[in-house]
């Protein structure tokens, strides 16, 4: 290529990429930067008015977060959501994957369809219907537990029970998604180690144990670390279903960072709960990712 | 052959009692969204309606003006479309077939932007659209959806496997780079920029928070925010309520069967590689 033509692109290039990477830099990485200097500041309804308003106060914001009990119980119902639904929805992906992957499969297409029809659906409208099927009395999942004689849960309304229902709700919405993703794995894992394995004379379950799971290793991974992020991030089942109640067991991290920052108006704090979730997202991601590198 | 017969038998009511399981909430949804009103409160709860009616549908257009969020959604959602598009389109071919200094750096400094979660920047985003005069605007709404990281990573990715000999000979036959991009690059990445065009769609239709955040006024409100807050005043209508879940997820429901195949891309293009 001609150091004339590499002149000339390097010219037009900033036309291509730049509004692209202007826009993600003025709209995404400012605030960003801005939102950390934010929680080192009491900015409140008065700053909004007037930003002179604000003053720093250092990490008092910090400090006040760590010592209300709500953001203790937030981060519990958090962790919860997170550590409880991540690996249920994984498994239930993971099922699914390997039920539609079975060779005898008819109508696959026709099933996979229907098991990702709930991810592309809105997630307000569904929380709303789940409402509904969750009602102790008219619900139909009360209706379906008393066929077995159980219930029936005051789903909702029980501290208990409630973070559960949101978990059935998630991973009722979000299955499909890893599952299109285990299935493409399943695919990679080359046909001839299952008939090495066979001709070794192992079963169903050891071909699975020894071929299958750790030819999906790395999807475990990518899938792990993706879910887990978007679980921290819950915010609109609770906001909808219960407003973070009963007595305050669906309160996520980012439903509290919004009443703190939205209906308190208190953007100090509200910014420090949101560096705080990223810190914490940012770790996990870490940790998952040392102790899978470990594992090979 | 008797117990490949089983075998199959039973893999298939598996996968027949997933799908119902799947779809039980969804078809709830419909069917009771054309019951009369109050027949969805009953007990033992009923599945079919005893009587079909669209009143409520008719309730949600007339008394309670949803056309209005129907209509808010979907200019935001289509301009969000049309832009990301284009703005994406562009910058990941230049990060994939453009030579320019700091290439390789701006990209990896702007995959940073996967680790953080969106909401880091959504406050103080808010209080800077509020300086700029776009907070409870479409302009407000719209702006975090047009350019995505995963966008022109996608685009940029798909763009890596297109010949440089392509662009070669285009460029020899005088062809300057907007009429490259247009006439040669567009019409061969095609497939990627449909699959992108459903991601935002689909993104930006059923988002929640942004929109909840960013506007005030109650009629600039798009479909879900509206969902959401009617639930507050007409909790006990639980027809009303279907009726409006089921006229939000629709559009959804139907741009995914249209594009299901460009949307799977995606979701493969972003995981397997990555």
């Amino acid at each position: 290529m001609s150091t004339a033509v590499e002149r000339r692109q390097a010219r037009v290039a900033g036309l291509f990429f730049g509004p692209a990477v202007l826009l993600i830099g003025v709209f995404f990485f400012v605030p960003v930067c801005i939102g950390l200097l934010l929680s080192l500041t009491d900015f409140d309804l008065y700053a909004i008015g007037a930003r002179e308003a604000a003053r720093f106060v250092g990490l008092r914001n910090y400090a006040d977060m760590l010592a209300n009990p709500v953001f203790w119980t937030a981060l519990r119902n958090t962790l919860y959501f997170v550590l409880v639904g991540t690996p249920l929805s994984v498994l239930v992906s993971l099922v699914g994957a390997l039920l539609l992957n079975a060779k005898l499969v008819r109508y696959r297409s026709f099933f996979r369809t229907v098991y990702f029809v709930p991810v592309v659906t809105t997630l307000v409208a569904v929380s709303i219907v789940w409402r509904y099927l969750y009602h102790p009395r008219y619900g139909l999942v009360n209706h379906a537990l008393g066929w077995f004689d159980l219930g029936p849960v005051d789903w909702l309304g029980d501290p208990h029970w409630s973070m559960p229902g949101i978990i059935f709700l998630s991973v009722w919405k979000n299955f499909g998604y890893n599952m299109l993703i285990f299935i493409a794995g399943l695919q990679n894992i080359p046909e001839e180690r299952y008939e090495a394995a066979a001709i070794d004379g192992a079963g169903a379950w050891r071909r699975f144990r020894h071929v299958t799971l750790p030819g999906l290793a790395p999807i475990f991974l990518f899938v792990g670390v993706t879910t887990m992020i978007g679980s921290f991030q819950i915010f609109a089942e609770p906001y909808v279903m219960t407003q973070g109640g009963p007595l305050r067991s669906t309160t996520s991290l980012v439903l509290f960072m919004y009443e703190e920052g939205f209906r308190w108006w208190r953007m100090g704090v509200a910014a420090a709960i949101a560096f705080l979730l990223f810190l914490l997202t940012f770790a996990w991601t870490l940790v998952q990712l040392r102790l899978q590198q470990g594992k090979r | 052959m008797k117990r490949r017969t089983l075998q199959i038998s039973s893999l298939h009511a598996a996968l027949l009692l997933g799908a119902v399981v799947t779809l039980t909430p969804l078809a709830w949804m419909v069917s009771a969204s054309l019951m009369p009103a109050g027949d969805a409160n009953v007990f033992p709860p009923r599945f079919l309606p005893r009587k079909i009616t669209f009143e409520h549908y008719v309730a949600l257009f007339t008394r309670l003006d949803l056309a209005r969020h129907f209509m808010n959604s979907v200019v935001v959602t289509v301009t969000a479309t049309v832009l990301s598009v284009i703005l994406n389109g562009l910058a990941g071919y230049a990060f994939a077939k453009l030579v320019f200094p700091g290439r390789e750096k701006l990209f990896r400094a702007l995959t940073l932007a996967l680790v953080i979660p969106s909401q880091v920047g959504m406050l103080p985003l808010f209080l800077l659209l509020r300086e700029m005069g776009f907070v409870n605007t479409y302009a407000g709404v719209i702006v975090p959806y047009l350019a995505s990281v995963l966008g022109i990573f996608m685009v940029r990715q798909y763009v890596v496997g297109v010949p440089d000999d392509l662009l070669h000979a285009a460029r020899v036959d005088g062809a300057g780079e907007f009429r490259l991009f247009w006439s040669v690059v567009v019409p061969v990445i095609q497939p990627i920029l449909v699959t992108l065009a459903a991601f935002t769609f689909l993104s930006a239709w059923n988002d929640f928070m942004w929109p909840l955040i960013v506007l005030s006024d109650d009629q600039n409100y798009t479909l879900p925010v509206a969902l959401a807050n009617l639930v507050g005043e007409h909790v006990l209508d639980t027809e009303l309520m279907m009726a409006g879940s089921v006229l939000t997820i629709l559009p959804a429901l139907l741009v995914f069967l249209v594009f299901q195949r460009a949307y799977v891309r995606g979701i493969l293009a972003g995981s397997v590689k990555g």
